[in-house]
């Protein structure tokens, strides 16, 4: 953290947030869950709205100048996600309906090509669903294995498994940039590199790393990096997929119909070049705007400014939930997104969960889509705080009082 | 009802700290297996039904103190009753947590278990409620398993 750092002016951000000054429950909102979804700022609802009142209608269709104008603020948005990531051409932003989609369609296409009989597929243990199953079941298509990273208690990738568990058979690496559970953020560098060395090409789940922190996908050397529009400030329903050019230009198209391709006749239909050929029919185009509009709000802030606001909130909120007694917090990663699972003695996280939403506090409490990292922590589920840059340490205050509140009424 | 903390009665906290007729039978005669998969809610129960009579009833799992609490309490009030008479019980059970019928003049087998009527004004737990009273109505139908999915 820099100390020349200006600190962010969180009183006037939370003026672009309405949903911070609702009431449920009769108590003030405190919003906890930014790693379910992120609250969009007023801007982007905005410009979304906008969209849909004055210029509401297609992209890439004919000569109109309105659909000229949506397809230029479409195609605009593309190139913000491009800046964003840091890809070398916009030709490698693909839209997807989100980082599911995202990873289906490189699992469908790459992977079905890439991956034959007896060969291996390599994910992390701390994997969200999402970078689990579509895999599962390429690899139980194809009769390939899917193997596993392992994890320290503290939440780590063991790392020193790696070069065994890379072998001649190992034809992909998918791996999450920072874990939507423990808060981990993975050394994802190293580890391509590592994965590189060998061959093996990497796709980063970037679903939980691309709000807190400046992600560059050339400087990393990512294959692959998807992530979801709604956990970015965003709307829901739009997310994207960079894919080095070379790998984009290999893979045959997804979804066949319109949009996607240069022309079509009974004997032979012939597709656009990426990305336009895994994009099928009509696409989201005033969620793609409001992405765009939400990453300029971000950019504007500062993604730096947001890390240290952010680092500042994990390190109080930490400090004080592990003060409570029979107060467990799971994950302990010496790099850590503001993200804290925790589990509490004799209550249930779901007891939790409704004790803490009626006290106004919005947190997550299941199993965050990763079952078999609950199976490795031999716990049903956590209850999940998560932070972004508009909460304040005020915000923590309410939560730990609200979690002791519960702990009380169990005794 | 709009305070959660009201549904965490006394009652029920109590039951779900010592929870009532917690085991398993063996031998039984009825048994199954119920599952919330929203949650990762687990329970089983087996039965020795004697006679059209629920002669004896056990479960165990884990799940939140609603799911355990209601557990508890269900066993408690079917033991030694027919098993007409349970499967009344789940069917004004599961009427009262979906708030389709009043506690006090529709739900007359349920007795104090009207405690849980609370749970009608939080969805996200009215299956947790209802999955011991599920499983019961799989086990009393010879289902191996039950889900509220």
């Amino acid at each position: 953290m820099s100390a020349t750092l200006q600190p962010l002016d969180v009183t006037a951000i939370r003026r672009d947030f309405p949903l911070l000054s609702r009431v449920l429950s009769g108590k003030p909102v405190v919003y906890l869950d930014s790693a379910v979804s992120g609250q969009m700022p007023l801007c982007a609802i905005e410009r979304m709205a906008k969209y849909e009142r004055d210029e509401h209608t297609n992209v890439h269709r004919g000569v109109s100048t309105l659909s000229q104008q949506a397809t230029d603020s479409y195609e605009a948005a593309r190139e913000k996600v491009r800046r964003f990531l840091g890809a070398a051409s916009v030709r490698e932003i693909v839209w997807t309906r989100g980082t599911t989609e995202a990873i289906n369609l490189v699992a469908q296409t790459f992977g079905r090509k890439v991956v034959q009989a007896g060969d291996e597929i390599l994910v992390s243990a701390m994997e969200h669903h999402a970078n689990i199953v579509p895999w599962q079941m390429l690899a139980q298509e194809k009769g390939a294995t899917l193997k596993v990273i392992p994890i320290t208690d503290d939440g780590e990738l063991i790392l020193e498994s790696l070069d065994e568990l890379i072998t001649e058979r190992t034809k992909l690496l998918a791996v999450t940039h920072v874990s939507n559970v423990l808060g981990t953020v993975n050394p994802i560098k190293e580890i391509i590199a590592r994965a590189h060395a060998k061959g093996v090409p990497v796709l980063v789940d970037g679903a939980q790393a691309v709000p807190h922190l400046k992600v560059d996908v050339q400087d990393l050397d990512a294959d692959f990096y998807v992530f979801s529009g709604h956990k970015l400030s965003g709307p829901t329903g739009i997310g994207a997929l960079y894919g080095k050019l070379a790998h984009l230009e290999a893979m045959p198209p997804w979804h066949g119909g319109g949009n996607m391709i240069r022309s079509v006749t009974w004997e032979k239909t012939t597709y656009m070049a990426a990305p336009g050929k895994f994009e099928a029919g009509t696409p989201p185009i005033a969620a793609a705007i409001g992405l765009g509009a939400a990453l300029d709000y971000l950019t504007n802030l500062g993604l730096d400014r947001i890390a240290a606001q952010e680092h500042d909130l994990l390190v109080y909120a930490t400090e004080r939930l592990e003060r409570i007694p029979g107060l467990h917090i799971l994950g302990k990663a010496r790099d850590k997104a503001s993200v804290i699972s925790f589990v509490v003695e004799g209550i249930h996280p779901h007891d939790m969960g409704s004790l803490l939403d009626g006290e106004g506090v919005v947190i997550r409490a299941g199993h965050h889509c990763a079952q078999p990292l609950m199976a490795r922590y031999n716990v049903p589920a956590t209850t999940r705080a998560s932070f972004a840059y508009f909460n304040t340490r005020e915000d923590i205050d309410v939560l730990v009082s609200a979690v002791e509140k519960a702990i009380e009424l169990f005794k | 009802m709009t305070d959660p903390r009201e549904l965490y009665q006394q009652v029920i906290l109590e039951h779900n700290k010592k929870p009532r007729n917690f085991g398993k039978l063996d031998p039984c005669t009825h048994h199954a297996e119920g599952h919330n998969p929203l949650c990762g809610d687990q329970l089983e129960l087996s039965l020795v039904i004697e006679n059209g009579v629920v002669a004896d009833i056990k479960f165990q799992g884990s799940g939140c103190a609603i799911d355990v609490a209601s557990a508890s309490l269900m066993t408690g009030i079917v033991k030694g009753k027919p098993v007409a008479e349970a499967e009344a019980m789940i069917e004004q059970f599961r009427g009262m947590v979906r708030g389709e019928l009043d506690p006090a003049t529709q739900a007359p087998l349920l007795g104090r278990l009207t405690l849980f009527s609370g749970v009608k004004d939080l969805p996200s737990r009215v299956k947790c409620a209802i999955l011991p009273w599920a499983t019961l109505h799989a086990a009393l139908r010879g289902e191996e398993e039950a889900s509220t999915e």
